[in-house]
């Protein structure tokens, strides 16, 4: 158990006083590294490629910065020059005030250049680097094994694309604004000195205090702000999966224990927001009093040298200006060390992703599968598992004969799922080939590879958009009479029709309007519009009754009329149309032929098969294990 | 720990005043911490005030160093000291009284926040299924992150910084006409441009921010969607399209972002230009007036100083107006789900289920869902079921299975007819006490990311080890959980362990089974379960079967078979009813459907064709 869930877990629950100490509401978020290091060379190296072909613009930001804290150091002096040479004692000189202005009028126009070319470029740099990061991420993750994909939640690659790829924009806006901070800091500093060394001296005393203070203040505040930071998103977790999971917390009526779960961690949040604000806020009258120190100093000693005749007023009035400027830039470049910290911490998680090995590929001279190749498809002694040292697959040797459909049988887990996946190139096999049309997958370009076969999941996944876009998915150009003689096919165009906008109705989130079977037969529908060579079928009726099952089988048979099919399915109904069977048991090949032969050879099918059951999910899992065929049902 | 403050006071806050505007809504919350609301007022006007006497100080200050040139005796230098002494004091007051301002008010901020967030935590949880059949999710958690930011943002940078700028640009001005009326006028010329500019910028920063959020809403639906059906868009060759869908939406919103940031930096750069050029004009006027004898040089740093405080204050009011214009909006986005009515709660008058002979019962029960009233779902259900019976439910995809599984817990009402328990319709009993009574397995589970123990004990936390083991044991998973290296304590769901469907839907059975319901509705949950499996959990559930009553709806007729009665559903209509036996005998579309699924299809489809 984490020591959020220990938290709430030994709350009281007024319901009835007991404690629900197995209640959680969304407390089981795996918080990610806030911080990383201040710099780290090889994210640096990393993201520099983005910025890279806008380097010209970041100089020219740069350049900027330094222009801009140029002008903002130069306008107190000149105030300074205008009080002592212009107006200041008896040799007061109005020419010099009129140059003063002039020079005044100058450079605010230059620091108006200045920091329009600044903001300007960095900000679009900033946003084309932000939409190229997520473009090439999203682009990778589209190229990425599906090993590393079945490995990952889509929330976690999410937070990369959207979270961590903002943090970037903000580094980049942040570094340019630092190296601006710093230069005005050394900046006032150097005039400070150079305008009078020994009240500068006296005056700049207070800043190793403020550094003190803040050194001391910050590993404090940091945590403090790290949990407030967690505390909210823990309860913002909570509320994203009690709205994701609204119909399962209303169906077992435990709205009222987790709205007390919820009450608890909200107002815990509060406490650390509280806590996080007061540690904020503390820093707000150490860094005025030091000003006034600053400023009580100057006034004191700066008097008292103005009479000694040392210092002229304009020096002092100049002092003033530049004290109540330059807690700025410490007060900014602490707040920047934290965003560093924050932005390396996203690109090293985002170079995580970025440098995931692209294991399935298209070679360079990667042929293209023609539409009027064969459809043809062989596996050569394949051998596969998803952790090399595992197979799922030994072995394996079939073909399927252009034109002919092939059953794959097996009980659940045997790999007849994992079989599908190595046709269409999803893993790459550990030895052996598949082939298909003749070329081994891994000579063909992936593309023409989805062009050519068509497949059919078990889970239906539909996309936001009209029923119409969702079944010419893979062929866009698709007629409209296309699309409703594939609905037709599968037996869907009737519910279609009843649909309030029909074809065009809108689908709601993952088509939740529409009942699971109903999704189903749309998605089959999308297969047959594909208009592939190949169709691939992973027990794709498992949700819909026999009766509708059986109307897309005979749809079927006229679809695959010429086309080549691989069917996993387990009504033996189904099965025995096939032109052939191959039965699959732990990843080995255990027999194929046709029903009749299988019938003939004697072996696990035709066991199963005079056990009368209907389909192959309903035999016991003994009589599977049971080789020597003595199980009588 | 914390003890929770009282959340009931906090619901209340959050619902006074329904239906009003959202401001005024707000501005009430606030009102209803009212030590922290005085405090914070009565600090700002005093940190305002403080910080208009600086520039004076500083001013003063000047002078009598000047003055200490002519007349260097001992008073004067006394007189600079006193002032170098207020100075000093009048920052440490003002850092204090900032402090306490901005920490009440942003204290303030989140007690309303957190009034807010159990207010809509509440709301989300209470609102029926037909709402969240409508609304998108995604758009439900921005609401309850960005807009309840939004509106508890509301008292530090629109409310208190409302008084904060008046004050400080009001006196401000006050002062600096006191002191010389002509420079003053030079001085705060730039203010009414710089106000007008920053507002309207805001404004349309923020317009603009609304459009942005809604194209990068396409662009997230866009990569959420690619990420979930990875599989699908790699079987159909998907790329390109993929990318094609992901650029547009990508360019729509840079191309908008790019506009943002032209926006920002014109007004940005425009506020200081003529910040600094009303600076300059200061100086040279001022200067001159100096020269005439007509303004000291103190007085003249006086102004350059105020200018430099007020600076901030003038650029912010158009933070301020920012601040309103997205209160009002967030707060009415938030504000009308809380005011949303929940279309199913108890009845004023519902009575407690009470359970007798355990009866369910259907009664020419019609249904439509809300958003397509013209289109019934069900069209006279009725049938009846008591304690011990099983009904088995079997019909084509979007007849109405689920729907009408729905009804039972009403997760929605009937548009006609009734459905009742030992005779109470379901209407007029306590809403908890039906959905404890009545439970569903869900064709689609949801697992809540935690241990697998807590997702089975999910409906009755208080359930002892035994119990979860026994109900894990009935769903043929305590085998596989007690191999797992966590056992119960393994985390499943989004972010845990990933379960096949087979075992989510086992698990989904274990924890619909520790509600110990007395209406146990299956609606397609053993379609990833293999038969034998199947065939245990429901010998190992036979006992409890005597206490309840069991609806099964199914496609493999195996699951079906021992049913006392099997309904056969098409259309919203039963147009078969009867047992098993009885239904092969009628030789209707039970018995074909079950030819079907127990003899080669070419013979059934040859007997079903001479049949015609
Ligand atoms: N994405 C995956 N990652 C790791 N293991 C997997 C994955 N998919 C399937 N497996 C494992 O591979 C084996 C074969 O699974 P599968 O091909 O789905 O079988 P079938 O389709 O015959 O039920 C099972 O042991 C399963 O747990
Ligand atoms: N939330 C919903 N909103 C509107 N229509 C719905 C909703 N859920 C299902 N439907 C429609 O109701 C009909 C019946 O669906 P359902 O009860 O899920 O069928 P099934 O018998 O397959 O379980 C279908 O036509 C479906 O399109
Ligand atoms: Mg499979
Ligand atoms: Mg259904």
């Amino acid at each position: 158990m984490s020591g959020a869930e220990m938290e709430t877990a030994t709350n009281d629950v007024r319901d009835d006083g007991r404690r629900p100490f197995r209640a959680v509401v969304g407390s089981h978020r795996v918080e990610e590294e806030m911080f990383g290091r201040v710099f780290d060379g090889k994210v640096v190296g990393r993201i520099w490629k983005f910025v890279e072909p806008y380097k010209s613009r970041v100089w020219l930001a740069c350049a900027a910065v330094l222009t801009f804290t140029a002008m903002q150091l130069l306008i107190p002096l000149i105030i300074r020059y205008a009080i002592d040479s212009g107006l200041a004692g008896e040799d007061a000189n109005p020419g010099a005030l009129v140059w003063c202005a002039l020079a005044f009028g100058a450079a605010v126009l230059v620091n108006f250049g200045a920091s329009w070319v600044q903001e300007m470029s960095v900000g679009r740099v900033a946003e084309n680097v932000l939409f190229d990061i997520r473009r090439a991420m999203f682009e990778h993750l589209q190229r990425i094994s599906l090993k590393f994909m079945d490995k990952t939640e889509v929330g976690r690659l999410m937070s990369r694309l959207q979270g961590d790829v903002n943090s970037m924009q903000e580094f980049l806006e942040t570094c340019v604004l630092s190296i601006g901070d710093i230069v005005l800091l050394f900046g006032i500093v150097a005039v400070m000195l150079w305008l009078d060394a020994p009240l500068a001296l006296m005056v700049l005393g207070v800043i190793p205090t403020l550094f003190l203070v803040r050194i001391v203040w910050l590993p404090r505040a940091r945590a403090a702000f790290t949990a407030a930071h967690e505390a909210n998103s823990r309860v913002n977790g909570a509320l994203a999966e009690a709205i994701h999971g609204v119909r399962a917390v209303q169906g077992m009526e435990r709205e009222r224990v987790n709205f007390d779960l919820y009450t608890t961690m909200a107002y815990d949040t509060l406490q650390a927001h509280l806590r996080a604000s007061r540690y904020a806020q503390i820093m707000v009258p150490i860094v005025d009093t030091l000003t006034g120190i600053a400023m009580a100093v100057t006034v004191v000693v700066g008097g008292s040298m103005v009479l000694g005749q040392t210092l002229d007023v304009g020096v002092m009035v100049a002092f003033i200006f530049y004290i109540q400027r330059f807690f700025d830039p410490i007060r900014s470049l602490t707040m920047q060390y934290s965003v560093m910290q924050r932005a390396m911490a996203s690109g090293q998680r985002l170079t995580e992703v970025l440098d995931v090995e692209l294991d399935v590929t298209d070679k360079p001279d990667a042929l293209e599968l023609t539409h009027d190749m064969d459809g043809r498809v062989e596996f050569d002694h394949v051998t596969f598992g998803y952790d090399p040292d595992k197979p799922v697959l030994t072995d394996i040797s079939f073909k399927v004969n252009p034109g002919e459909t092939v059953a794959l049988v097996g009980p659940t887990g045997s790999g007849k799922s994992s079989a599908m996946a190595l046709i269409h190139r999803f893993y790459d096999v550990d030895e052996g080939a598949v082939r298909v049309g003749g070329q081994d997958v891994r000579d063909v370009t992936q593309e023409s590879l989805g062009r050519e076969i068509a497949m059919v999941l078990q889970e239906p996944f539909l996309f936001t958009g009209s029923v119409l876009e969702n079944i010419r998915y893979r062929k866009t150009e698709a007629s409209f009479e296309e699309v409703v003689a594939a609905a037709t096919a599968v037996g869907a165009h009737d519910f279609i029709e009843a649909l309030p906008q029909g074809y065009e109705t809108q689908l709601g989130e993952r088509g939740g309007n529409l009942s699971l079977g109903q999704r189903q037969l749309i998605s089959f529908a999308r297969a047959l519009v594909a208009d592939a060579r190949i169709l691939v079928l992973d027990e794709a009726t498992a949700n819909i009754d026999s009766y509708t099952e059986m109307q897309i089988q005979k749809a079927l048979q006229t679809v695959l009329e010429g086309r080549t099919g691989l069917v996993i399915a387990h009504r033996l109904a189904t099965i025995r149309g096939a032109d052939r069977i191959a039965v699959l048991q732990e990843g080995r090949l255990v027999e194929t032929g046709t029903h009749g032969e299988l019938m003939e050879h004697g072996g696990l099918y035709s066991r199963l098969y005079n056990m009368n059951y209907a389909s192959f999910d309903d035999v016991p899992q003994d009589a599977i294990q049971d080789d020597e065929g003595s199980f009588r049902s | 720990m914390t003890a929770p403050s009282d959340p009931e006071a906090a619901l209340r806050s959050a619902h006074r005043e329904a239906g009003q505007g959202p401001i005024r809504r707000i501005t009430r919350m606030t009102l209803d911490h009212p030590l922290l609301f005085t405090i914070s007022v009565v600090s700002t006007l005093i940190a305002a005030g403080l910080q208009l006497t600086i520039p004076l100080l500083l001013g003063r200050a000047v002078d009598q160093t000047q003055g200490l040139l002519e007349r260097p005796d001992e008073t004067a230098q006394g007189a600079l000291l006193l002032t170098a002494l207020t100075l000093l004091v009048v920052s440490i007051l003002r850092g204090v009284f900032t402090m306490a301002q901005n920490y009440t008010a942003e204290n303030l901020g989140h007690r309303v926040g957190y009034a807010l967030r159990l207010a809509v935590y509440d709301k989300t949880q209470r609102l029926s299924f037909s709402f969240h059949d409508k609304s998108h999710s995604g758009d439900l958690v921005t609401l309850g992150i960005l807009d309840l930011e939004g509106v508890r943002m509301y008292f530090s940078t629109a409310f208190i910084r409302t008084i904060l700028l008046t004050v400080l640009i009001g006196v401000g001005a006050a002062v600096m006409v006191s002191i010389d009326p002509v420079l003053a006028l030079v001085a705060l010329c730039f203010a009414p441009f710089v106000a007008w500019r920053s507002s309207a910028t805001q404004l349309r920063m923020r317009a603009t921010w609304l459009e942005l959020q809604d194209r990068l809403a396409v662009l997230t639906r866009v990569m959420e969607e690619n990420l979930g059906g990875i599989r699908v868009v790699r079987a159909f060759a998907g790329f390109r399209h993929e990318m094609f869908k992901f650029d547009r939406a990508s360019a729509r919103a840079m191309q908008l972002a790019f506009h943002r940031v032209a926006l920002r930096v014109r007004n940005s750069s425009a506020m200081t230009l003529s910040f600094f050029a009303a600076m300059g004009l200061v100086l040279w006027v001022g200067g001159g007036k100096v020269i005439a004898g007509s303004l000291t040089v103190g007085e003249l740093t006086t102004f350059l100083t105020f200018m430099t405080i007020l600076q901030m204050p003038v650029r912010q009011l158009g933070l301020m107006v920012n601040a309103f214009a997205r209160a009002g909006t967030c707060g009415r986005r938030v504000f009308d789900l809380l005011d949303r009515e929940v279309e199913i709660e108890d009845a004023p008058d519902a009575k407690p289920l009470e359970i007798g002979a355990g009866t369910l019962r259907f009664e020419d029960v019609h249904f439509a869902y809300p958003d397509a009233p013209e289109s019934p779902i069900l069209n006279g259900v009725s049938f009846e079921a008591t304690r011990g019976e099983t009904v088995g439910i079997v019909g084509p995809p979007g007849s109405g299975k689920s729907t009408l599984s729905h009804l039972i817990p009403r997760f929605y009402d009937v548009t006609d007819g009734t459905i009742s328990i030992d005779g109470q319709d379901i209407r007029n009993v306590r809403l908890d006490d039906l959905r404890r009574a009545a439970a569903v397995v869900q064709q689609d589970s949801f697992l809540f990311t935690t241990t697998l123990e807590n997702n089975i004990a999910y409906a009755d936390p208080w359930a002892t080890d035994t119990r979860i083991a026994g109900a894990a044991g009935s769903a043929q998973l305590h085998d596989y959980i007690i191999g797992l290296p966590e056992q119960y304590g393994t985390v499943v769901g989004e972010r845990g362990v990933s379960l096949s469907g087979g075992q989510r839907q086992r698990l989904s059975i274990a924890r619909t089974v520790m509600q110990r319901p007395n209406v146990l509705v299956f609606d397609d949950s053993t379609a990833a379960i293999d038969a034998a499996t199947e065939a245990r959990i429901r010998a190992a559930m036979e006992e409890e079967a005597d206490s309840r009553v069991t609806l099964i709806v199914a496609h493999r007729l195996a699951s079906l078979m021992h049913a006392d009665r099997i309904l056969f559903l098409d259309k919203g209509r039963v147009v078969e009813e009867g047992t098993h036996d009885e239904l092969l005998a009628k030789g209707g579309r039970y018995a074909a459907l079950h030819a079907l699924q127990t003899r080669p299809e070419d013979d059934v489809i040859a007997e079903m064709e001479d049949a015609r």
